[in-house]
């Protein structure tokens, strides 16, 4: 039997699988529970200029099929990350993602060119959080900030660039468009959705920092029609994140558009989560004799143009 | 009898996500439960304060979505088993109050840092509270093997929620049992208490578990006395690993007051380092 490829590309970087960790939901402790060689690509947790301590406890939730975090980004700066975290990843193959956020446009130009260092394969950059320049609103919440921030980030760096969008806007397609007229090499969609929780015993938000991003399977049907619409737009690739944990899971992103996908929350119930994933696509493949897994990608029969809402 | 089998779980992969098979799952007392689950070698590697992340399996309309992080209370490889003492105050407890003899359940460990005991010691105190007793029971055991003396401070509601053979497991251990409910628990009686056994049979070294009022009174007397100590924190967690940094706690390190994981730099830390105490739910 001929083995399922399972090779995709994205932009000028080729990825043994289209599976990844979503930023956040990753660190190099992983590899005492799997080999981290076998993922796609390595996504490291956002890396900021400025040192940040994080926010407040509790920083995590559960709510049904999901949780809450509000963990605030802490950061060791750019430089501890250049010199202390790429190092972590140099004995593997896997390309090294680094995933960077900002308070400012400048600020996301100035981390993303010191961050361009051999030993990182390509830049995400989380535009889905606050811009001080803009009342603390993402910068993905709107087209005109997105263009903004990835412009300036692919002014400053010769590596691709990821756009990682916020799900919390009304008009992704145009976000998208931004990004993607921007020079971005890759669209990541998306991001966690904004809540919160109250304990009905205690009247206390159960988060420290009252609102935070709700991740898990809760929000799989939310991120899947935000990759749907983002593949009716752009040309870049598109990688799915939101409530992926299981093989279907990622044939799903797939057909609906996306070219790999990033598994997070999934990873702190099974830490090997991402190996079962692979495993179950590559089943997946096999039973259904598709040799390739790209020809997955935006796949789905659409018999009726839906109406956009 | 079924051995549990590995899920991904290679030699050279030092944490084992596995599928064990509940042996027993008991009323202790009206609050509290013994879970005795079987347990291949890798898991049977704990030490006294590690802990365990469970995944509760869905039950009667409880479905916990994250794993619940809870420590060890007896860790026996001869009978390749592991067993947890737990207390059933929400949807994960209550689910794992539902396993009967048979059913599995997927446990990851073991995780983090626990007590030390140095080889130098020859007395060691220690002051539990409610199901923090179950945290350090694994202690004794591992202390009397080593022919060092153990003092306990056992806090609870009342007596009957005592646990104090579950504490002891028919080791030698002295016990002072306090309760809420002839108010012998009191910081100010207990402190009358411990200072009567720090002055007459100095401890090599305290440990305490599940009272921020107990921590903060052990901390006082530790600077006092000179005796150093050690505390078991809880926090919410989601990884358990050391990667979603959800469960910190304010720890003093080098002057300043840093953000530590209790699931991977804990859970067990230098009672003088903890920073502040911690309201709970």
């Amino acid at each position: 039997m001929q083995m399922v490829d399972l090779s995709v590309r994205i932009g000028s970087l080729a990825l043994k699988n289209p599976v990844m960790p979503a930023s956040g939901c990753f660190s190099h402790e992983f590899g005492q529970v799997f080999d981290l060689d076998r993922l796609g690509a390595l996504v490291t947790k956002s890396v900021t200029p400025k040192l940040r301590k994080g926010n407040a406890i509790p920083r995590v939730a559960e709510v049904s099929q999901g949780m809450l975090n509000s963990i605030g980004i802490p950061s060791k700066g750019i430089l501890h990350y250049v010199n202390d975290v790429v190092p972590l990843y140099a004995a593997y193959s896997s390309p090294l993602v680094a995933s960077v956020s900002a308070d400012t446009v400048a600020e996301f130009a100035d981390a993303a060119a010191a961050l361009s260092v051999p030993g990182v394969a390509a830049i995400e950059a989380n535009i889905s959080c606050p811009n001080l320049e803009a009342d603390g609103r993402a910068f993905a919440m709107m087209p005109d900030t997105t263009r903004a921030a990835v412009a300036a980030i692919r002014r400053r760096t010769p590596l691709p660039v990821w756009a990682k969008l916020t799900p919390n806007t009304g008009d992704i397609k145009a976000v998208a468009l931004a990004a993607q007229d921007a020079g971005a090499d890759a669209i990541v969609v998306a991001n966690t959705i904004l809540g919160m929780s109250i304990n009905v015993t205690t009247f206390r938000p159960t988060l420290g920092n009252v609102m935070g991003g709700l991740s898990g399977p809760a929000i799989k049907p939310i991120a899947l029609r935000l990759v749907f619409q983002c593949a009716e737009v752009v040309s870049i690739p598109i990688i799915g994140c939101g409530g992926i944990s299981t093989g279907a899971d990622v044939v799903e992103f797939m057909l609906a558009g996306a070219t790999a996908v990033q598994v997070g929350t999934a990873s702190f119930i099974h830490a090997d989560a991402m190996m079962r994933i692979l495993e179950e696509l590559r089943a997946f493949c096999d039973a259904r004799g598709i040799d390739r897994v790209a020809d997955l990608v935006h796949k789905a029969r659409v018999e009726h143009e839906p109406i956009e809402w | 009898m079924s051995i549990a089998q590995p899920i991904h779980a290679p030699a050279d992969f030092p944490v084992a996500d596995v599928q064990c098979t509940v042996r027993a799952n008991r009323a202790v007392n009206d609050r509290y439960r013994h879970l005795v689950l079987e347990a291949p070698p890798p898991l049977c590697r704990a030490t006294p304060g590690q802990f365990f992340h469970l995944l509760c399996p869905p039950a009667a309309g409880d479905e916990p979505f994250l794993r619940r992080p809870m420590s060890v209370y007896r860790i026996a490889p001869e009978e390749r088993a592991i067993e947890f003492l737990y207390n059933v105050v929400g949807a994960g407890t209550r689910a794992l109050a539902r396993l009967t003899a048979g059913d599995t359940m997927s446990v990851m460990g073991p995780l983090g840092v626990g007590f030390t005991i140095a080889p130098a010691h020859r007395h060691v105190l220690m002051v539990a509270r409610g199901v923090g007793l179950a945290t350090m029971a694994p202690v004794v055991p591992w202390a009397r093997r080593r022919g060092i003396r153990v003092t306990a401070v056992l806090s609870a509601r009342a007596p009957e929620d005592l646990m104090e053979r579950e504490f002891t497991q028919r080791e030698e251990v002295r016990v002072y049992p306090v309760f809420d409910r002839d108010a012998s628990s009191d910081v100010g009686r207990v402190e009358t208490l411990l200072r009567a056994i720090l002055d007459q049979d100095r401890p090599d070294a305290m440990f305490t578990c599940g009272s921020n009022r107990l921590m903060t009174l052990l901390q006082r007397l530790g600077l006092e006395y000179g005796v150093p100590g050690e505390i078991a924190l809880e926090q919410q967690m989601a990884c358990a690993l050391g990667v979603c940094l959800c469960c910190v706690r304010p720890i003093r390190a080098g002057g300043a007051i840093v953000h530590k994981r209790v699931c991977c730099e804990g859970p067990v830390f230098d009672l003088q380092q903890v920073a502040g105490t911690w309201r709970h739910g």
